[in-house]
């Protein structure tokens, strides 16, 4: 098999606060190959941000600190780089969306500057080719009017607008992959539909990998190949969309697939919903972090942290002790005939 | 279209079984120049001529894009805005229908009880200087219901009520989450027994599992104390879930209206398929086998809507010379089946 593109094994990220350590990402390990699609779930808190941001080297001490890991992209650890060797990498190789465009554009610049910044820092180009190329860019992204908008400011541009100019930026250095933390969530939906679309068509184009961060299972169900559900900073379940959403093994991923208010769904049921709450960071519970809200909970699982097994199908994991003894699609089914 | 289209009738007596009845609604707000003398320049057209009823005891739905008027409408409606025109009629089971909108201050500090409203943000809706108990008391406190042990025990009994412990009367709110604290704001809601509830985008800020058990809590509720709601959301799968029937606004216009199995399966408004289209549904299978309809363009600014309908701009239907220049109506189609559209069709769209 060809070595993949980006590798991370053992990923902690932690942050000390006056409370105790904050273990936002404990433990973690994938891998993410050349032109995948790889979509990374979770409630808030619970770590897929953190693991974004210590990707690109955006964890800065003494607040938060990677304290062990290794995360290898084509081949190299990025955590063994200099800050110049990642100022290369970080919109060159690697390039990021963020959920709110408007804090990650410059509002004191106009878009075609800040466009012509990324591509001039990332290629040797000079200042007339950079134009030329960033006005590809926006036409890419099918903004109409691209010379106009080349002058026009961040506050001139609706949210939709905004979001077209930061994948116009993160792609126009042609990036190995792309890093969207929740792309769409600051955007109505018919909004949604047009920039996912945009921007998954133009990474295919470039072959360009895409990770893409959400909270959003309907997102991740309709756009990538391959899933990660986080809770509490460790991955509890990983596998291809289908698998995941057919035949969850993490109770975890049972529960929020339960929680899902479905569009298409005639009947009116009752929601099955987590009970709790997801734990405090500073002080995870002990064992498997999900058991307190865990309905099948047993002994073991408050002695021994569960790690990553084939659980399910060819290729589908799950970090659940009981995960090969339950079978909860079969519960889901149960259900639905007695609703 | 063979059947008669009839126009929505707002001149006919409101039906015993409406538990509220919007006539004409308008919201406009001023847009003014100068810092002294401020000149009106223009208006935002915020809630333009919404009409529509509420049936004792169901869940209206009312979905739409940021900006669209929903949250207008409801804050119009409860008067937490002053509507520019229009008539809105609460019907109280047993008493005489009371026009809102131009009712005085004594007929509004009571009506208060019957109407409740919950918020979107959790974070903000309660004050955070405030223990759970004097937060969930306060309406019976303004409105001197009971003695203050009644009030305690009301409360206690709330709390319960809503799956929150009864010991938490003495805490503050930074110490409950954001599910909890949603809680809290449902039995604030609750102290008066009210009839009708406005809940705001009650589960957008909290995460999915967390909104399951608030839209649990809020059925059960109904369904125990008979409450009506008018439930504000952009959410379309959530409003699926919760409502009986669902309204959609367009640029402070309501587009379509119908029964919920109507008008996700037989939607006629070319808005409706466009915003139906693009709401991602968790399932591989299904959204693999879906044709999203993508809108051209941005909602325009509802300072400056399109003439005529004021969906032409982006609608991929629209026919010079009718579109961009008629108005159109909400029309009965098919039984409490209305839409705005001067050529509706039935279409699936997923």
């Amino acid at each position: 098999m060809a070595e993949p593109l980006l590798e991370v094994n053992d990923l902690r990220t932690y942050f000390s606060t006056e409370e105790g350590i904050v273990r936002a990402v404990d433990g973690i390990s994938f891998t993410l190959d050349r032109q995948e699609r790889l979509g990374i779930v979770g409630e808030s808190g619970s770590g897929k941000s953190v693991t974004a941001m210590s990707i690109m080297r955006l964890i800065e001490p003494p607040a938060g600190e990677v304290v062990t890991g290794t995360i290898t992209f084509k081949g190299r650890n990025l955590l063994e780089y200099d800050e110049a060797d990642m100022q290369d990498i970080r919109g060159g190789q690697i390039a990021m969306i963020f959920q709110d465009p408007m804090t990650a554009l410059n509002p004191v610049y106009t878009i075609g500057d800040q466009l012509m910044e990324t591509i001039m820092l990332h290629q040797k180009v000079s200042r007339k080719e950079a134009y030329d190329i960033a006005l590809t860019a926006i036409e890419d992204v099918q903004i109409p009017g691209a010379k106009s908008r080349m002058e026009t400011y961040p506050h001139e541009l609706s949210g939709g607008m905004r979001q077209r100019i930061m994948i116009a930026m993160g792609l126009s250095c042609n990036p190995d992959l792309l890093i969207a933390d929740e792309p769409t969530t600051a955007l109505d939906v018919t909004t949604q539909a047009q920039i996912m679309d945009l921007m998954l068509h133009l990474a295919d184009e470039r072959g360009t990998a895409v990770m893409l961060i959400t909270h959003d299972l309907g997102v991740v169900a309709g756009f990538c190949d391959n899933v990660q559900v986080m809770y509490g900073g460790g991955i509890v379940e990983k596998g291809t969309v289908g698998q995941l959403f057919a035949n969850p093994q993490h109770p975890y991923t049972w529960g929020l697939l339960g929680s899902l208010a479905r569009m298409d769904e005639e009947e009116q049921h009752r929601l099955r919903s987590v009970r709790g709450a997801p734990p405090s960071l500073i002080n995870l519970p002990s064992g498997c972090r999900f058991r307190p809200r865990c309905d099948f909970a047993v002994d073991v699982c408050a002695q021994a942290f569960p790690l990553l097994r084939d659980s399910g199908e060819p290729g589908q994991e799950s970090a659940c002790h009981r995960a090969n003894e339950l079978d909860l699609k079969s519960i889901v089914q149960e259900e639905e005939v007695t609703a | 279209m063979t059947e008669v289209a009839s126009t929505y009738d707002t001149t006919a007596e409101i039906s015993d079984d409406h538990i509220l009845r919007v006539d004409n609604l308008v919201k406009e707000f001023p847009i003014t120049r100068g810092v002294f003398f401020k000149k009106q320049v223009g208006a935002v057209h915020a809630v333009a001529d919404v009409s529509f009823y509420v049936k004792r005891g169901e869940t209206l739905g009312l979905v739409g894009e940021s900006g669209c008027g929903k949250s207008t409408t409801a804050r119009s409606i409860l008067r937490l805005l002053e509507p520019t025109s229009g008539d809105v009629w609460f019907n109280p089971e047993g008493g005489d229908p009371v026009n809102i909108p131009t009712a005085n201050k004594e007929t509004l500090r009571n009506l208060r009880r019957e109407l409740q409203i919950i918020f979107q943000d959790p974070y903000a809706s309660l004050n955070p200087r405030m223990t759970v108990a004097s937060i969930v008391a306060e309406p019976m406190t303004v409105h001197n219901v009971g003695t203050k042990q009644d009030r305690l025990d009301r409360v206690k009994e709330l709390l319960k009520v809503v799956g929150l412990s009864p010991e938490h009367t003495n805490r503050y709110p930074h110490e409950f989450s954001g599910g909890q604290r949603q809680r809290i704001g449902v039995a604030r809601a609750l102290a008066l027994n009210p009839s009708f509830m406005v809940l705001d985008e009650p589960v957008s800020a909290l995460d999915v599992s967390i909104q399951a058990q608030v839209l649990n809590l809020l059925q059960d509720l109904q369904e125990e104390l008979g409450l009506t709601y008018l439930f504000i959301a952009h959410d379309l799968s959530v409003v699926r879930h919760i409502s009986d029937r669902v309204a959609v606004m367009y640029l402070g216009r309501i587009v379509e209206l119908a029964d919920r199995n109507a008008l996700y399966e037989e939607p006629m408004h070319p808005y409706t398929h466009a915003l139906l289209s693009a709401v991602p549904i968790p399932d591989p299978e299904v959204e693999s086998n879906r044709v999203r309809i993508i809108l051209e363009g941005d909602i325009p600014s509802p300072a400056n809507p399109p003439s005529g309908c004021r969906f032409h701009t982006r609608c991929p239907k629209a026919v010079e010379g009718v579109c961009d220049t008629d108005d159109p109506q909400l029309r009965e189609l098919a039984e409490e089946h209305w839409v705005a559209c001067h050529y509706p069709e039935v279409r699936k769209v997923f």
